[in-house]
């Protein structure tokens, strides 16, 4: 088990080196931004520039000190909004994104396999065919023109929601809708695929042979064997949602970070596109890890044990 | 419970006397085998051909390909041409989808963007089959270090958040249709590699792989005709799979102002364009583009799960 | 001898994709109290299907009993509510499976998948179901049987699983135990000890067995009777010693000479040629006629007679018939 776990630290830890290297090189190698020899116009803008990323260093001696900067977690300055550094946009703007996130992930897992369950156990019925064409529909439609449909349909022509901000309940019913049908579709399918390969297996059989009830074989037997793949895949589908943000928070007018993300790519406000692809990348990392790590340790069979039976 | 009561058995007394002699026999008889049996191939055609799901969802693309090369021909409008009095006029007969506010014909517009989007999803498609077909191939027959070293490359790239990634090129690089092509490229090709080096090691050793080499075929002909050939069914599925992703990637960044840039028109675009008019009642402006995004990768979903099922060799019946 | 089970023309059909398959045609025999009924066939000849039909564990679309009854303790199983059926599942007839590598779960403790069993039927605490599995275990000769409870099927060898199937399946000490295959996915050493434990546990418990399989030297081993199929049907039962040393159905002759025999010169296997017949149309007389090297004309025109040759050995063939007799002569 350690060892699993620490080549997945290892792992992660390189990826995330590799991220932050790349941005940092790419981000110096845009013609007209301010690492190269452009100017910005603003006097008190250049200067925070200037003290935080040594503009003046060869280009080596600028990446050890972002790196050195980093480790001490600090992001450096944004460029468009002079007095405001990328930590102090994060520390706004990231409790709202969370939260949107969280609860979509939420909402999506839970109907996800609900959906999935009920379609497998009504294999062929009309519950499945209808239930896997909803899914169907989900993965299709980008969460952005699902977005649009619902305000559309739920908040202009039939005015039952708010459409925009983030200020209370009401607020985060249609935008975590709208990020939500993609990756509950997803889980969806996937349960379902799952399940009904697990029902097939002999252990099935075997504890029906024993006469447990039907509830007891699904809840207790299939269930837990069939919801490992889509732990697997909640890595992914997590690094979807969050880039899902950025639009949902642009379409809703919701202050999270990815509204702010957007605003700099627009704005070219460099240093803030460079902290926050980094800090993303850092969160997208870290749930990997901690996907991988929990399939570790509900799947009994990675667990490595020194002895073997004879 | 009821119970069917079976077919009428034979409990006669009278079995004639004439009966009891040796049988008269065609050799062929006991051996016959009972199904024709179709090439994996062919099997497959015909149960694609009736998922009806699957079909649809090919004729729609069919159809979307000759909207996209014959549209703007069709079209009496051109799809630059502005105009200040024709603006937001809603479908009609003059103007089949309406205008948008700058007088332009959504039709005409739509139809670009479907050249647009086909190609992005082709090409992208197209690269990382390529890339992904010739990294794995190469990592999955080679084995052993080589494959072990590729093969952790592709882990550490496979972490990379794929958006993220995408966003951060297109900065570097500025929007444009190459760039976008350029950068769903980048990592894209992961997702392949990955399938054909697993395809390649598990066909690799089996038997008749070994008996092609020791007749002491060349590498390159054992890999394109005992390989290639096998594993084509999942490399085809993964690429049906693909292209929606590089669709909606394309609409993803055009909507966020990184992609394709105004005048030129991809659903993306226009659906940023037509995000303002929600309130304002020209639902045309954002209907349109967001339907065809929605159905051409709801059509190529369906494609590739029917794709899945018919090439899948355990569902052979 | 008491017969604690009886199966009367049992027959089961599949729909499928091609058709509607008659698996089971109408198969009858009994279990006796304490004794080892085995089940002989080739693949395909429907003995699976019949064991799991004992119990309805054939899934319901595609599978259906089309006919016939099963007697257990005074009730039609088949007839018998779901609800009913349920609780003699495990309590008073149990079964196992092929292959011990997917028969258990493997993502939950051994103990656990032990226990539920008991707890399901008996009312126990957790305490005394621990104490029913750990003398299971032993009994079916796992060593530290404390230890191993929490551990996960991955961690035994195949023989080791079968034994903890088994011990899953006798765990509530039922009157009857069905297996399926139990020895085929295993080695042949481990083999010869999975059979003397179910010898042993029959002696020791007085279960009644029946035991699938299609290996004959399997059969030799601890049948005390042996029913012969072929094509859904039961062609020929009798005890292992009729079986072995007087058959009279021309298959079981063929299945018989086509074991290889260290005794034999050298000569070639004995294969019966041609191939089980489709089940889509299954014919009307034997349907073992198209590879019967004494096939007669009434063979294929009406189904066999059953002739009585003992209390224990019945056989569904033609050439047992008077008129029969004078052409048998004539046959080399």
């Amino acid at each position: 088990m350690n060892t699993y776990f620490i080549k997945r630290v290892a792992a992660m830890i390189i990826t995330l080196w590799l991220i932050i290297t790349a941005t940092f090189f790419l981000m110096h190698s845009v013609p007209g931004s301010p690492f190269n020899e452009e100017r910005t116009t603003n006097e008190a803008v250049q200067k925070n520039l200037e003290a935080y990323y040594h503009l003046d260093q060869p280009l080596i001696v600028q990446y050890g000190n972002y790196l050195a900067a980093l480790v001490k977690l600090d992001l450096g300055p944004s460029i468009k909004k002079s007095s405001q550094t990328v930590n102090d946009m994060l520390g706004r703007g990231f409790p709202v994104s969370f939260e949107l996130g969280f609860y979509t992930l939420l909402v999506a897992t839970f109907s996800g396999i609900l959906l999935g369950v009920l379609a497998a156990l009504r294999h062929n019925g009309i519950i499945d065919y209808a239930a896997m064409s909803i899914a169907v529909l989900g993965i299709s439609i980008p969460n952005f023109v699902m977005a649009t449909f619902l305000i559309e349909e739920l908040a202009v022509r039939f005015p039952l929601f708010p459409v925009a901000t983030w200020s209370s309940p009401k607020h985060m019913v249609l935008p975590i809708l709208a990020l939500a049908t993609g990756p509950m579709a997803i889980i969806a399918r996937l349960t379902r695929t799952s399940m009904l390969e697990v029902l097939t297996q002999d252990y099935i059989k075997t504890a029906k042979a024993k006469g447990l009830s039907p509830v007891k074989i699904v809840f207790k037997h299939a269930l837990r064997n069939a919801l490992l793949p889509v732990v697997t895949v909640l890595g992914s589908l997590a690094a979807s949602i969050l880039t899902g943000t950025f639009v949902i928070e642009k379409i809703f007018a919701i202050p999270g970070m990815g509204k702010y993300f957007v605003d700099s790519i627009n704005t070219r406000d460099y240093p803030v596109i460079m902290g926050t692809t980094v800090f993303y990348s850092a969160i997208l990392i870290l749930m990997l890890l901690i996907v991988d790590l929990a399939y570790g340790v509900l799947d009994p069979r990675i667990k490595l044990h020194k002895k073997e039976a004879k | 419970m009821e119970l069917r009561k079976h077919e009428e058995r034979n409990i006669s007394p009278e079995v004639p006397d004439e009966w009891f002699v040796p049988k008269v026999r065609n050799h062929t008889e006991a051996e016959a085998v009972i199904r024709p049996s179709l090439s994996y191939w062919k099997d497959s055609w015909l149960r694609l051909l009736r998922n009806k799901l699957a079909m649809a969802g090919l004729v729609f693309l069919a159809l979307l390909a000759l909207l996209a090369i014959f549209g703007p021909m069709i079209s009496p409008h051109s799809v630059e041409k502005q105009s200040l009095t024709l603006q937001n006029l809603p479908p009609s007969s003059q103007y089949w989808f309406g205008t948008d506010d700058l007088g332009r014909d959504v039709f005409t517009r739509t139809c670009y963007g479907a050249r647009i989007s086909l190609f992005v999803g082709l090409m992208a498609a197209f690269i990382d089959f390529v890339v992904g077909v010739i990294y794995g191939g190469f990592s999955g027959y080679k084995g052993g270090r080589t494959d072990n070293l590729m093969m952790r490359f592709v882990e550490i790239l496979y972490g990379l958040p794929y958006l993220l990634v995408v966003i951060l090129v297109m900065v570097v690089i500025g929007p444009g249709l190459t760039t976008i092509i350029l950068a769903l490229s980048i990592t894209g090709w992961v997702g392949m590699a990955r399938i054909v080096r697993g395809q390649v090691l598990q066909i690799k050793n089996y038997e008749f792989v070994l008996a092609s080499k020791t007749f002491g075929t060349k590498t390159a002909r054992i890999i394109r005709k005992n390989l290639l050939p096998n594993t084509m069914g999942p490399i085809i599925v993964q690429m049906t799979l693909t292209i929606p992703s590089a669709i909606f990637a394309e609409a993803f960044l055009s909507f966020i102002g990184l992609g394709i840039q105004a005048p030129h028109a991809s659903w993306g675009v226009m659906a940023n364009d037509g995000l303002s008019t929600i309130l304002s009642g020209y639902w045309w402006r954002l209907f349109f583009p967001t339907l065809f995004i929605s159905l051409t990768m709801f059509a190529f979903n369906v494609l590739g799960d029917g794709l899945q099922d018919a090439l899948d060799p355990k569902l052979r019946r | 001898m008491e017969k604690i089970l009886q199966v009367k023309d049992l027959q089961v059909s599949f729909s499928t994709y091609g058709g509607e398959v008659n698996a089971v045609r109408g198969v009858s025999f009994d279990l006796h109290k304490g004794e080892t009924l085995a089940i002989v066939g080739e693949s395909g000849c429907g003995k699976s299907v019949t064991s799991q039909s004992i119990m309805r564990l054939i899934p319901t679309p595609p599978g259906e009993i089309t006919g016939g009854e099963v007697l257990f303790k005074g009730m039609d199983l088949i007839k018998l509510k779901e609800s009913e059926l349920r609780k003699l599942r495990g309590a008073n007839i149990s079964m196992i499976f092929q292959d011990p590598m997917t028969a258990l779960n493997p993502t939950m403790q051994i103990g656990e998948q032990i226990m539920e069993g008991i707890i399901q039927h008996e009312k126990i605490s957790r305490n005394q179901a621990k104490k029913a599995a750990i003398e299971m275990l032993t009994l079916v000769g796992i060593p530290s049987p404390e230890q191993r409870l929490k551990q996960y099927p991955h961690q035994f060898s195949g023989g080791m699983r079968q034994r903890i199937v088994i011990a899953m399946a006798l765990v509530c000490q039922p009157d009857v135990l069905i297996a399926d295959e139990p020895t085929t996915a295993l080695d042949v050493t481990i083999q010869a000890q999975i059979l003397e434990l179910f010898r042993d546990i029959q002696k020791k418990t007085g279960v009644s067995i029946i035991l699938i399989t299609h290996d004959l030297g399997v059969v030799a081993q601890v049948a005390d009777r042996v029913a012969v199929m072929y094509a859904g049907k039961i062609v020929e039962v009798g005890s292992r010693r009729e079986i072995f040393y007087q058959p009279q159905h021309p298959y079981t002759k063929g299945l018989l000479q086509s074991v290889p025999r260290l005794d034999m010169e050298k000569e070639e296997l004995v294969p019966i040629p041609g191939t089980p017949p489709d089940l889509f149309s299954p014919p009307v007389g034997c349907a073992f006629s198209a590879r019967c090297p004494y096939a007669m004309e009434v063979c294929d025109k009406a189904y066999p007679f059953k002739t009585h040759l003992s209390s224990n050995h019945q056989v569904d063939c033609w050439l047992l018939d008077e008129r029969a007799k004078k052409l048998v002569s004539t046959f080399v």
